[in-house]
């Protein structure tokens, strides 16, 4: 019995630290490749390349006072921070690295995720509504029509993967596309020729869902001030950057189990935890790229895109990989 | 429907060929230098606020004629200048002559808006832009210069 409770804390330990150490570190991998794209050097003082300004921005924000704005709903302003990194971390509980490293193997990985992945969008909402700001208001409002709109292609996408599989445990999704790039669930197959669109889709719904640029509407700059988080200051903003990244970890991680084989190698040789390391960083830097590429969205634009194009070309797919299913 | 196919097709295009111009970006060198560490020169033309300029023995040109101070919309400029007796040969026979000498010129920069009207009024090509722009402070007082202990600052 005993064991079982060490284990599960040496897990939570584990997860946490991968997930904090990952935000800290992004925030460093968005800097330097914003720079890159602008082509500046982005930070590179602290430290050589700069790889001692995580933990100088860390120790900054620690030491802040937390302000809690008057008029502030104390207790969601307070709950909202953690909100935002809690579902972050216990996502990567069932999350499988490689066929050995997983906290908790769960028959029902992909529905734990998105359960917790959806709690996302009530900490900006809690954010925005608790910190008594309108702009803060605005943001949350924005965040939870986009919520909404963009879980739904994803999780239509994420139903014809299922359908296909037929599980819902992670390491089964991912042992049922081993041996090699031709056997990913991305290339099209002929019981599911709409896979390439079908990950297009799933691709944009996760840059939406984790309020990432260009669908960013949440902390919109320009208009809002700084979105859901304006009245947040020292290590509540902090927990929101860093949830923030480790969403994004979580997003890629699922793109690369659901998609791209998880941890096998693209030509079926050593499969391991450094394949599914490789293509979750390919993958995030292709978030950063994205991100320092295009400018944000309106929102009209933004909701046209998820229920006038991702949602009938996701149901379509659905029907159609049904159809296929049943044919063959 | 059509329509709607090519918006959506053209949509995607439009995206990659962005992405692919900040991907060749990617690889570029960098073009920005680290300020307090590596400065650039500054261009022949840039603007900074006034200096003397020197003769070859290191007085300053300036014959405090106050052609600038008379022109400076602002009036930041401030000179003072002696009379200096000196003897000078003249068809085989030394004679006493007079000239101006500049003691003191005092720009001060809270007040300039670096128009140029000084250094265009001069006629004597006496003073110049200089090229200084690390000019930040919290004391009035230090943009008050004087330039006659600058450029006996730049000589020494």
């Amino acid at each position: 019995m005993s064991l079982t409770i060490l284990n599960a804390v040496i897990a939570v330990v584990i997860a946490i630290a991968f997930a904090a150490l990952n935000a800290a570190y992004l925030v460093w991998a968005e800097r330097r490749g914003a720079g890159r794209i602008q082509r500046r050097p982005g930070p590179n003082v602290n430290g050589p390349l700069g790889l001692l300004q995580p933990p100088a921005d860390g120790l900054k924000l620690m030491t802040k006072q937390l302000i809690i704005p008057g008029g502030a709903d104390k207790a969601l302003f307070m709950v909202a921070p953690v909100l935002a990194m809690a579902p972050a971390i216990m996502s990567f509980v069932t999350i499988p690295f490689s066929e050995n490293i997983v906290a908790r193997s769960m028959n029902i990985g992909v529905l734990m995720i998105f359960a917790f992945a959806s709690l996302g969008a009530m900490s900006i909402l809690l954010a925005g509504w608790g910190s008594r700001n309108k702009y803060g208001v605005m943001a949350a409002v924005r965040a939870v029509s986009q919520n909404i709109s963009y879980e739904i292609p994803m999780l239509i996408t994420v139903i014809t993967i299922v359908m296909m599989t037929g599980t819902m445990d992670l390491k089964e999704l991912v042992a049922g596309q081993s041996g090699g790039i031709w056997n990913w669930n991305l290339v099209p197959s002929l019981s599911s020729p709409l896979m390439p669109v079908a990950f297009l889709i799933f691709f944009i719904c996760t840059l939406a869902e984790t309020n990432r640029a260009p669908f960013d509407l949440g902390e919109a700059e320009s208009e809002l001030v700084a979105g859901f988080h304006t009245e947040y200051g020292s290590m509540g903003f902090g927990l929101f950057f860093m949830g923030e990244y480790a969403n994004i970890v979580i997003g890629a991680s699922l793109i690369t189990i659901l998609f791209l084989g998880g941890w096998g190698c693209p030509l079926g040789l050593f499969p391991g935890v450094w394949w599914f390391l490789l293509k979750i960083y390919l993958l995030i830097f292709s978030f950063i790229w994205i991100r320092w590429t295009f400018p944000r969205t309106t929102i009209y634009g933004l909701l046209n895109l998820s229920w006038k194009i991702l949602i009938p070309i996701s149901l379509f797919n659905l029907l159609f990989t049904a159809g296929l299913l049943k044919v063959f | 429907m059509g329509a709607y196919f090519s918006e959506i097709f053209r949509g995607l295009q439009s995206l990659a060929i962005g992405l692919g111009i900040t991907f060749k970006e990617f690889f570029k060198p960098v073009v920005t230098v680290p300020y307090p560490y590596e400065t650039i020169k500054m261009s022949e033309r840039f603007r900074g606020h006034i200096e003397l300029i020197e003769n070859e023995d290191g007085t300053p040109k300036c014959v405090a004629c106050g052609m600038c101070q008379r022109a400076c919309p602002s009036g930041c400029i401030s000179l003072a200048s002696k009379s200096v007796k000196y003897e000078v040969e003249v068809k085989g026979e030394m004679k006493t002559k007079k000239k101006k000498v500049l003691t003191t010129y005092d720009l001060n920069f809270t007040t300039c808006s670096l128009c140029g009207q000084c250094v265009e009024s001069c006629n004597f090509d006496a003073i110049t832009f200089s090229k200084e722009y690390n000019l930040a402070s919290d004391r009035k007082e230090d943009f008050h210069f004087d330039l006659l202990n600058r450029l006996e600052e730049r000589n020494s």
